[in-house]
């Protein structure tokens, strides 16, 4: 077969899948029941199918967070760096919530994640697609501030 | 003092844009390897630097290519691996933030040579970061005419696009990163047929780690004799070393293959705060096993860690001192891989979620005698019997760790504590 004719199978929709979802998840907030039906009816799936491959993703949100979505760092090299523990601590005494809770006026939402590959510089956390490094509580306080206001 | 050979221009204000790229010898590399070469004279060029894979399996890289089959009837495919997520491990993050137009550089010479037309860049999820760099430095790449159609007038054509993952470890096995490229779940497959056999849509489709494929214009435009020349004789070439945990100075260090823990330690990362002793150290990534302070002057590379026991890996090493809690440790190990484990086969769906259970009871004080005996039949269970390597991940630094440091889970299960509050 030529070069020029697997351009139809290479762009074959279901490829698509993992993009699409990621487009519906920022039109929808979280991944509703009918931002997967949408999803499924666009590339030919059904909504079960589509459901069946979103959930085994990590990044993909079954359930609604607040405006920022706050994820600490708990592996192990920000562990022995010292202070994730303690930043997630700080968190929920600053905002008032445990790790996957949203704050009450829907702004913050908090997780614990897995490593962020941010090992030389931590500890570290991620808000929304922003990744945060060497942080203290004077940082996270400044960070938290610019997005109330922000 | 090692000359950096990867991380060279990364210290370069703009190091990231192309034409500081070009400024310092960027793509010059591609232009003598299609004028000057035919792809099989890069696949022996490759084979004879003895390049190894810079993922963690260190599978050599001219091998791999070789696997691919000739000719033009079918379509090829060459997958950028930038799913980096064993923790400790910071370098490709690095390499594609501060210089993504070398890794660019590696992977049209490798399509080239491998007769790819097609490449993929699939990223994990939460490189954002990395992602819009991938985006902007492609976006550079074909403005040049260094990617599309006729590169550089050679006849040679390759695209690129990039996929990003979304939050799943297990992805970074390279069967499992196909499913996931293709749009399904990121379960690997059955080995063989391997990727070069039947890839993305069943066609031949070679991976590659990012690290792997910036050594590449450095082999091509200095010759596989000159890289041979760095590191071992098995282990050829430099190597990104990450440093974290209870060290001064955490961060990437680029040195040669062999170069002794120890030094890197000590005299690039500065040795270990507080004056304290180091307990053990994490060679290689999470899923390599311990080397205690008898071993701490083992040279990095592929065959010394293999002889004592552990493993190269990602080449990822974390240090941990004196005081640091080993059942602690192994409980956050175990957390991370039952977390990754993507349930599709049992020993390790259930496997590593009983052995995380059994830590986390010994860790809270709740250990019951037999406890170890218990934790050593589920590494058992799950060795040797899973379809891809993250069961064998989590075993390895359980089972060290058990083996090593008995006396710290026996204690802990008969006072409750840790041996370090006696």
């Amino acid at each position: 077969m030529a070069v020029g004719q697997f351009a139809q199978q290479d762009l074959q929709r279901r490829a698509m899948l993992l993009t699409a979802l990621y487009i519906a998840q920022e039109q929808y907030g979280y991944l509703t029941k009918e931002a997967i039906e949408r999803v499924a009816e666009r590339l030919g799936m059904s909504p079960g199918e589509v459901f069946e491959t979103a959930s085994f993703y990590s990044m993909y949100r079954a359930k609604p967070t607040g405006r920022y979505l706050i994820q600490v760092c708990e592996g192990l090299s920000c562990h022995l760096a010292g202070g994730a523990e303690n930043l997630l601590e700080y968190l929920e005494n600053k905002l008032g919530i445990k790790p996957g809770e949203t704050t009450p006026d829907g702004l913050f939402t908090l997780q614990t994640v897995q490593c962020l590959a941010a090992c030389g510089n931590s500890p570290a956390m991620r808000i929304n697609d922003t990744l945060y490094t060497n942080l203290n509580f004077e940082r996270v306080d400044s960070i938290l501030d610019e997005l109330r206001g922000g | 003092m090692f000359e950096p050979i990867l991380l060279k221009r990364a210290a370069l204000p703009q190091s990231q844009s192309i034409e500081v790229y070009m400024a310092n010898g960027g793509y010059q590399a591609l232009e003598k390897a299609l004028r000057e070469y035919t792809p099989d004279e890069l696949i022996e060029m490759m084979k004879k630097s003895k390049l190894r894979g810079r993922g963690g399996a260190g599978f050599p890289a001219g091998l791999k290519w070789s696997f691919m089959p000739k000719g033009d009837d079918i379509p090829k495919f060459l997958c950028v691996n930038t799913d980096e997520g064993e923790p400790g491990t910071f370098k490709d993050r690095e390499l594609i933030e501060k210089d993504p137009h070398q890794v660019i550089e590696g992977t049209i010479i490798a399509a080239y040579a491998v007769g790819a037309h097609r490449a993929f860049v699939y990223i994990r999820g939460e490189f954002f970061q990395g992602f819009k760099s991938w985006i902007k430095a492609i976006a550079e790449a074909y403005e040049k005419g260094f990617l599309g159609k006729n590169i550089l007038g050679s006849g040679f054509s390759l695209d690129i696009s990039v996929h990003r993952g979304a939050g799943a470890y297990i992805c970074g096995e390279e069967t499992a990163l196909i499913e996931s490229l293709e749009g399904h779940r990121g379960e690997p497959r059955l080995k063989p047929p391997y990727p070069a056999q039947k890839g993305y849509l069943g066609y031949p489709t070679l991976v590659h780690n990012v690290e792997t494929l910036a050594n590449v214009p450095h082999i091509v435009l200095n010759g596989a004799e000159w890289f041979a020349s760095i590191g071992t004789e098995q282990s050829t070439g430099p190597k990104i070393f990450c440093v974290s945990g209870h060290v001064f100075r955490r961060g990437v260090y680029e040195l040669p293959l062999g170069t002794p823990l120890s030094e890197i330690i000590y005299e690039y990362a500065g040795g270990v705060p507080g004056g304290k002793k180091i307990k053990a150290v994490i060679p290689g990534g999470a899923s390599t096993p311990l080397v205690t302070p008898e071993n701490i002057d083992v040279t990095m590379d592929f065959e010394s860690l293999a002889a004592i026991g552990s493993a190269l890996g990602t080449g990822a090493i974390i240090v941990l001192d004196e005081d640091t809690c080993m059942v602690d440790v192994a409980r956050r190990t175990a957390r991370f891989f039952a977390h990754e484990s993507c349930g599709k086969c049992t020993p390790c769906r259930v496997g590593s979620g009983r052995i995380l259970a059994i830590l986390e009871r010994i860790e809270a004080g709740n250990g019951q005698p037999g406890d170890v005996e218990r934790l050593r039949s589920l590494c058992d269970g799950i060795a040797g019997h899973t379809f891809c390597p993250l069961g064998d991940a989590l075993v390895a630094p359980i089972r060290s760790s058990l083996n090593l440091f008995a006396d710290e889970y026996e204690y802990h299960i008969k006072h409750g504590r840790c041996i370090r509050a006696a």
